[in-house]
């Protein structure tokens, strides 16, 4: 067994007053990359912002590492645990290089410049990310999966060991899709990263985690490996759709079913 | 960003700031010289062209300088914390703000300083602060955005209604309480001397320096609050620190110059399309090109019509108006 890094216990999280996480209890264990599924607003984002510290929950605790996060510095965490958004608008005229340079602000102290070092991590990050054929050009003119792809270079030179990623390809085609993911299963066995990504495609969730966690009204319905979730009850009921599954090389692929 | 090429950026604005304090003070509707102004066979007291120089015309252009400084430094800020780039002390209401703090201590006659600081200066800031935090509040939507058009709204708004309290308050004062709160709204420079300028130089020193030191953490602020938080921000903290200090030195120089407008529109971004949005360099150089920006204008100001002076607020909102309407053009073809 490997041991765990992060463990949440009874977490609860309402905006207002409506819930929107309710006693949810999770192990993360090193290297693992889960995909965290379940229909709009059950809860997804929300579980990886608290996961991120971004947002504090209204109960339950938080470990990392087995000690409390709200514990933890804040820019400590941001050394450890990173976190993409979903899409990222950007109102002022920053470069690529630009905000691949910001994931190095957790080891930045005030008035200071990034160093060599700084430069040449970003450097090695946009190469995996392949981003850096676009390193002087303005974020904002770049496609959609090239920006996802410098936000997760951003990420990397945080240096974390575990990432955080919401939707990181609802807005893209087919082949940017598969092009993230391969990237971040790279990062997932070759650098041992943890990776937990919120996601929609049940087939492309199956073919590349290990791992997945169900939501369903902020509780976890089910977690394990695909074959364990991606069950044609629990999906019907979840999902409020009648589906077919198929088996292929190992994966299960989801279909809705629809009939005239 | 490397440091070499941060020094020469900076460098050349402030070869532009060191030549308009050296070019705009031989500027003026009575001609000096300068010969003459630092001869020494004229008693100081006789020697004209000194007294207009050292007298008349530096303090004020130091005090312009200061001004124009901390708008634009203000107006950066309040850009980066709104993620808006049409945000600044007049379009946010926080100038006005800031003029109905002073108006209500010049009605009350509160002429006198608490540890140092006037207390017009105090009303003044707490009047900027007031309106600023209400048009955050009014404005940031559950995902922490501040959408342009409510933005806009929220800082006409804000405009209207400190300027109809201000009108009140001048409705109910007296003649003489009149003739400066009018004197005084419409924004100059002229009434100064070097007491002035020294008074308030600490406020808006120190409140730049704040705001370089938590720079990077705006930068990333200006990017998003969420990813902000996830690099290690301390986003609230942060966003407090910066409407405070950019509110203080508004409240600063508002207090002192009345509410001179778009200066804090224009600077920031002019020297955003030479050095590009990252506020460590964007502070600085905000700095040095609106000290320079404002002293031009105020040269304007005092020549146009010589021998009549013009306050200088009309020259800025002259060139700020059309900029203005020049940013939400491009802004709707995005």
């Amino acid at each position: 067994m490997t041991p765990e890094l992060m463990k949440l216990e009874n977490i609860s999280f309402a905006y207002e007053t409506s819930p929107v996480l309710e006693n949810l209890s999770v192990a993360i264990q090193e290297q693992d990359f889960i995909g965290l599924i379940g229909p709009n607003g059950s809860g997804k984002s929300t579980l990886l912002k608290i996961m991120g510290g971004i947002l504090e929950s209204d109960s339950g605790s938080i470990q990392f590492k087995e000690s409390p996060i709200s514990k933890i510095n804040k820019k400590l965490f941001a050394q450890s645990v990173s976190w993409i958004p979903q899409d990222h608008p950007m109102v002022f005229p920053f470069k690529v290089s630009e905000i691949v340079l910001m994931g190095r602000h957790p080891y930045l102290s005030p008035l200071s410049f990034e160093s060599s070092e700084d430069f040449e991590i970003s450097r090695r990050a946009m190469e995996t990310t392949m981003t850096s054929q676009f390193a002087d050009r303005y974020f904002n003119e770049i496609s959609g999966g090239e920006k996802q792809r410098v936000m997760i270079a951003s990420a990397l030179a945080q240096n974390p060991e575990m990432m955080l990623l919401d939707e990181p390809t609802a807005a893209l085609d087919l082949k940017y899709q598969v092009q993230i993911l391969k990237i971040l299963k790279d990062l997932n066995t070759a650098h041992k990263m943890t990776l937990i990504l919120a996601m929609h495609d049940l087939n492309l969730a199956s073919k590349f985690c290990n791992r997945l966690i169900l939501l369903d009204a902020g509780k976890i319905v089910r977690d394990g490996s695909p074959q364990q979730v991606l069950e044609k009850d629990i999906l019907e009921q979840v999902y409020d759709v009648e589906v077919d599954l198929d088996y292929k090389d190992g994966s299960i692929r989801v279909h809705p079913a629809i009939r005239n | 960003m490397n440091s070499r090429s941060y020094v020469m950026t900076l460098s050349l604005f402030f070869l532009l700031f060191i030549i308009t304090l050296g070019v705009t003070p031989l500027i003026g509707s009575s001609k000096i010289s300068l010969a003459r102004a630092f001869s020494d066979s004229l008693d100081i007291s006789k020697n004209v062209d000194a007294n207009i120089l050292f007298q008349v015309r530096l303090p004020r252009i130091l005090l312009g300088a200061l001004t124009g400084a901390a708008l634009s430094v203000a107006g950066a800020i309040f850009q980066a914390l709104l993620r808006n780039d049409l945000a600044a002390p007049f379009t946010l209401g926080v100038s006005s703000g800031a003029a109905l703090g002073a108006v209500i201590a010049i009605a009350l006659s509160l002429n006198f300083s608490l540890l140092g600081i006037p207390v017009v200066s105090l009303f003044s800031f707490l009047g900027a602060l007031g309106a600023i935090l209400l048009v955050f509040s009014l404005v940031r939507t559950r995902h922490g955005e501040f959408p342009t058009g409510v933005l806009l709204l929220a800082g006409v708004t804000a405009n209207f209604f400190f300027a109809a309290m201000v009108m009140f308050i001048h409705y109910l004062s007296d003649f003489s309480q009149s003739f400066r709160i009018i004197r005084w709204l419409m924004g100059g420079l002229d009434i100064t001397d070097y007491k002035t300028v020294l008074s308030i130089s600490p406020m808006v020193f120190l409140g730049i320096f704040i705001l370089m030191f938590v720079s990077r953490d705006l930068n990333l602020i200006s990017t998003g609050v969420h990813s902000a938080s996830s690099r290690g921000v301390n986003v609230s903290k942060i966003q407090k620190i910066g409407f405070i200090t950019a509110s203080l030195i508004t409240g600063t120089v508002v207090a002192t110059c009345g509410p001179i407008g778009f200066v804090g529109l224009i600077v920031p971004h002019t020297v955003r399309l030479f050095v590009g949005p990252d506020l460590r360099i964007l502070i600085p150089a905000s700095m040095l090109f609106g000290a320079s920006f404002l002293v031009a204008c105020d040269t304007l100001a005092r020549t146009i019509l010589a021998p009549t002076e013009i306050p200088v607020g009309i020259i800025t909102a002259m060139i700020g108006g059309p900029f203005f309407v020049w940013l939400l053009k491009r802004k709707k073809q995005a």
